[in-house]
């Protein structure tokens, strides 16, 4: 999505999101404690009321920030940050993915998603995944039912497309994708784009029809360990469509070159 | 034989103190603690020495300090590694184990033939020990050799619970030496294990520092050309692998121990001029596969796995995690040698020095070239990859060949002399292979192993019938990375790393046992199971199942099966069976070598015999520590 000013918030529109986001966070929550009760159960069924003699569904998370970082076009700063999150055992797990904007302490283009993931077989390296995906900046925000794939294509790859709909008609998709290629053991080159769509207007968050933005960047990162990476890089963002036009008339900038400075860090 | 000499016993103690890597910790508690009085085991001040029938153990936390960080250890008797313990066949031994952990504990006698609830893994043997309980394992002795113990509890062993096991054999075996030495190799790291694991499940190449890189393409685009260059990164992209894939956990955090000293510490055992020296090696790392050699002096390795072997010299072996290797060195010329063990990945080594004097150094030799995986180790046999591999093969032996020049290859003319001089003009004739009627076999308890004066059991009159496999269950579900095409039989390669390096590497094809085997039955049936990973997800398995998956093996008691495995991962795997015997197929007809712990290469199909003649709930699994708790383990049940 683009990034318009603030719009303020608009509580009726929030009423009528929290049925889908009740429901859909019910799923997830039940999802969740299958995941538990399962390893739970079989950890009972070990002989001699022991453990088993191995863990091999032991549960585990991760915290992933892969984007914390400035971004500046010479006049402006904006903050950028996005990463996901999971928890659960090799073949259930939830996830959590968050990203936005924040600029002068207003909150744009933010969105959240919980999604229960599972591998699928015959794909190695991909996940599927479902859930949903709430719009949460200080726009009025809207509920998404979100479905996708995630995973490590051929040649390392890393891509991720999802597609979303509503209750009210509307379908959006978002494809996005990366590589990590080694400079050395230490110092990584990562480009990386995020695509988004949508099949209607949503004049109240500044996004057209159509092909509605592309976020697109090459960081390069040195990773002091594992998991903390300093980096910086040149970011580029371009609205299209009916969404430039949003821009536009917000006062945004369409075609928005910028440099970048963040640490990638992980849990 | 010497008596052992106190100057000997103690070298260097007050300058070791001083050397970046002493433990910081060993207060030993009170135990029956006396020095071994026959065989003179010197030099290892950090490691005590338990004999007799009657031990007390006690497993606690201990301070530590291996890499200049302080850092905690899980401790027996107050000892990292574990105290020695060394018994006599035919003795029976108790052991108290007194957990003063905060978590349950457990002590497997890896490698000994023993009933199966004094085998010591949780959940199978039994409940394992609680805090402040004891356990007291009893057992008679039924077998001869070097083994060694580790807890079977989660990751313990990789904080230290290990330690080595000698076994007096009940009657003389002719190996004649003069000094006896247990090598234990181990990893250390200071993480904590469990965020070990857990970075490998998050990112499976987390340790992995020696990736290809943009200059790695430049290099090799340099030498072999832009368009072989793509072809060949193109090929390994496309299936998400990596040939650098060596070792899951690397030097990246291990810091690499002989006998709980790192290099820098430098053990050191002491001989004199001409004495046989017998070297113990066992390899108690939680993840590390070691190449080991001394430059300059050959190894007559007499022993694998706690079973006499054929004697035969080598310049270098590699050693699978757990298994073991007794070799015998007679240095004739000389005053001090290194002997070093490279991690299998080449990012660390472990070192130590057999000397005549404390203090005596030998010059350490760089690591040996970092070899790239090809696609054989992936199962496709005798595809495309041949040319990418007899390449390789080139580029290793010649960078090797420097190596070894400052090695010096003095080494291979001395070898057939050794030979004969060693241990094999010393042994004496097996003895005659008497046959007893078959009944007798249920009654008696099993013999123990192969050995001078056992008597085999019967074989089966006339040809048996072996019933063709049942069609293996493999499932490919996302637990499988790989199916390997075309496996390779691979017994008489040394391994990846080692091919072609202008040394001698001992093979699991030039292992023959010194005795004949126990069970001289064909086998009735054929298990074959798959080796399969999925490496990016860190999930491993047998067919494709992890163990909370999957169902128990089933196998009768008496009967005698084939255990056919195909690893389709492009990693090693020692697969580890207890309680019982594998005899390895390798061609060596009633004298297959008996082994605890065999290692499977990658892309390789290997087969080996197992007598089921102990009943009970049998772990088998593989015994890299982090492979086995991502779900490589089955349960053996043999009723």
């Amino acid at each position: 999505m683009s990034r318009p000013l603030s719009r303020g918030p608009s509580p009726s529109c929030r009423f009528g999101l929290a049925l889908w986001t009740r429901s859909l966070f019910a799923l997830l929550v039940a999802a969740g404690s299958i995941v538990c009760r399962g390893a739970v159960a079989r950890a009972q069924t070990a002989d001699a009321g022991a453990m088993p003699p191995v863990e091999d569904n032991a549960i585990i998370g991760h915290v992933l920030f892969d984007q914390l970082e400035g971004r500046t076009n010479g006049n402006q700063w904006e903050f950028r940050w996005g990463g996901e999150g999971w928890i659960g055992t090799d073949m259930n797990k939830l996830w959590f993915k968050s990203e936005g904007f924040l600029e002068n302490g207003i909150a744009t283009d933010g969105d959240s998603e919980a999604l229960y993931d599972r591998p699928i077989p015959y794909l190695k390296y991909f996940d599927f995944q479902a859930g949903v995906r709430y719009d949460l900046d200080s726009n009025p925000g809207i509920t998404w039912g979100a479905i996708g794939i995630e995973g490590l294509a051929p040649y390392f790859f890393e891509f991720a497309p999802t597609f979303y709909f509503s209750d009210r008609g509307r379908f959006a998709g978002r494809v996005t994708g990366s590589y990590d290629l080694l400079i050395t053991q230490r110092l990584i080159a990562q480009p990386q784009f995020e695509l988004n769509l949508y099949s209607k207007q949503d004049a109240a968050r500044g996004v057209g029809s159509g092909l509605s933005d592309l976020d697109t960047g090459v960081r390069l990162r040195y990773e002091i360990t594992r998991k903390i990476g300093p980096y910086i890089g040149v970011a580029y963002t371009q609205t299209f469509g009916e969404t430039a036009h949003f821009t536009r008339e917000e006062g945004g900038i369409v075609h928005d070159p910028r440099f970048i400075f963040g640490l990638r860090v992980w849990y | 034989m010497h008596p052992p000499n106190d100057s000997l016993r103690r070298p260097g103690l007050s300058r070791r103190r001083f050397v970046q890597g002493m433990l910081a910790g060993g207060a030993i508690a009170g135990l029956d603690l006396w020095r071994w009085p026959k065989l003179g085991l010197t030099a290892a001040p950090a490691t005590p020495q338990l004999t007799g029938n009657n031990f007390d153990l006690v497993i606690g936390e201990m301070p530590v300090n291996f890499t200049g960080k302080p850092a905690v250890a899980t401790a027996v008797n107050g000892c990292v590694p574990a105290p020695t313990l060394h018994w006599r066949e035919g003795d029976t031994v108790t052991i108290s184990v007194t957990n003063r952990l905060s978590t349950d504990t457990s002590i497997h006698w890896h490698g000994l033939r023993v009933p199966a609830d004094m085998d010591g893994v949780p959940g199978l043997s039994f409940a394992g020990i609680r805090p402040n309980q004891t356990f007291v394992y009893r057992f008679p002795v039924i077998q001869h050799g070097t083994y060694w113990y580790h807890s079977h509890s989660r990751f313990q062993e990789q904080t230290g619970h290990y330690g080595a096991l000698i076994i007096d054999p009940g009657r003389k075996d002719g190996l004649e030496y003069d000094r006896d030495f247990v090598i234990l190799l181990s990893d250390w790291t200071d993480e904590s294990p469990e965020t070990i694991f857990t970075n490998l499940k998050q990112q499976s190449d987390y340790y992995n520092y020696n990736q290809r890189t943009a200059g790695t393409f430049l290099n090799d685009a340099a030498r072999n050309g832009l368009g072989a260059t793509v072809s060949d990164r193109l090929m390994w992209g496309r299936m998400n692998m990596t040939p650098t894939d060596l070792s899951d956990v690397s030097a990246a955090t291990y810091t690499y121990l002989i006998n709980g000293q790192p290099p820098a510490a430098n053990w050191t055992a002491l001989f004199r001029p001409r004495e046989r020296v017998r070297l113990r090696f066992i390899n108690g790392s939680s993840m590390t596969i070691f190449d080991v050699r001394i430059p300059n002096l050959p190894m007559t390795v007499v022993q694998t796995d706690g079973n006499d072997v054929d004697p035969v010299t080598v310049d270098e072996f590699r050693i699978s995690v757990a298994e073991t290797y007794d070799v015998i060195v007679a240095p004739r010329e000389g005053s001090a040698f290194t002997i070093f063990a490279q991690s299998i990945d080449r990012t660390g080594f472990a070192r130590a020095t057999l000397a005549v004097r404390p203090g005596l150094t030998a010059a350490i030799p760089p690591m040996d070239p970092r070899p790239l995986l090809t696609m054989v180790d992936m199962g496709m046999g005798s595809m495309q990859a041949m040319a990418d591999s007899s390449r390789m093969q080139m580029k290793d032996s010649s960078a090797m060949t420097a190596a070894h020049d400052t090695a010096g290859s003095a080494d291979m003319s001395g070898m057939p002399g050794m030979h004969h001089h060693g241990a094999q003009a010393a042994r004496p004739q097996p003895a005659p292979f008497v046959v007893v009627p078959q009944q007798s076999r249920g009654k008696s308890r099993p013999p123990g192993q192969p050995g001078p004066g056992v008597i085999p059991i019967m074989a089966a009159p006339g040809a048996v019938e072996m019933p063709a496999p049942k069609s293996f269950d493999l499932r490919v579900g996302p637990q499988v990375d790989n199916v390997a095409m075309d496996p390779t039989q691979r017994l008489n390669e040394p391994g990846l790393g080692l091919n072609g390096n202008g040394r001698r590497v001992l093979t699991y094809a030039d292992l023959r046992a010194r005795w004949r085997g126990l069970d001289l039955r064909p086998p009735e049936r054929e298990i074959v199971l798959h080796l399969t990973g999925n490496m990016e997800r860190f999930i491993w398995g047998f067919d494709g199942r992890k163990f909370s998956e999957a169902e128990p093996i089933r196998v009768s008691l008496g009967e005698r099966v084939r255990i056919v495995l195909i690893n389709d991962s492009m990693m090693n795997h020692p697969i580890h069976l207890h309680g019982l015997w594998s005899e390895l197929d390798n061609g060596k007809g009633d004298f297959r070598p008996y082994k605890h712990t065999i290692n499977v290469k990658p892309g390789e199909r290997l087969s080996y015999l197992v007598s089921a003649d102990t009943p009970g709930e049998w772990a088998y699994h593989c015994h890299l520590l982090y492979h086995m708790e991502a779900g490589i383990f089955r349960k053996v049940i043999v009723s």
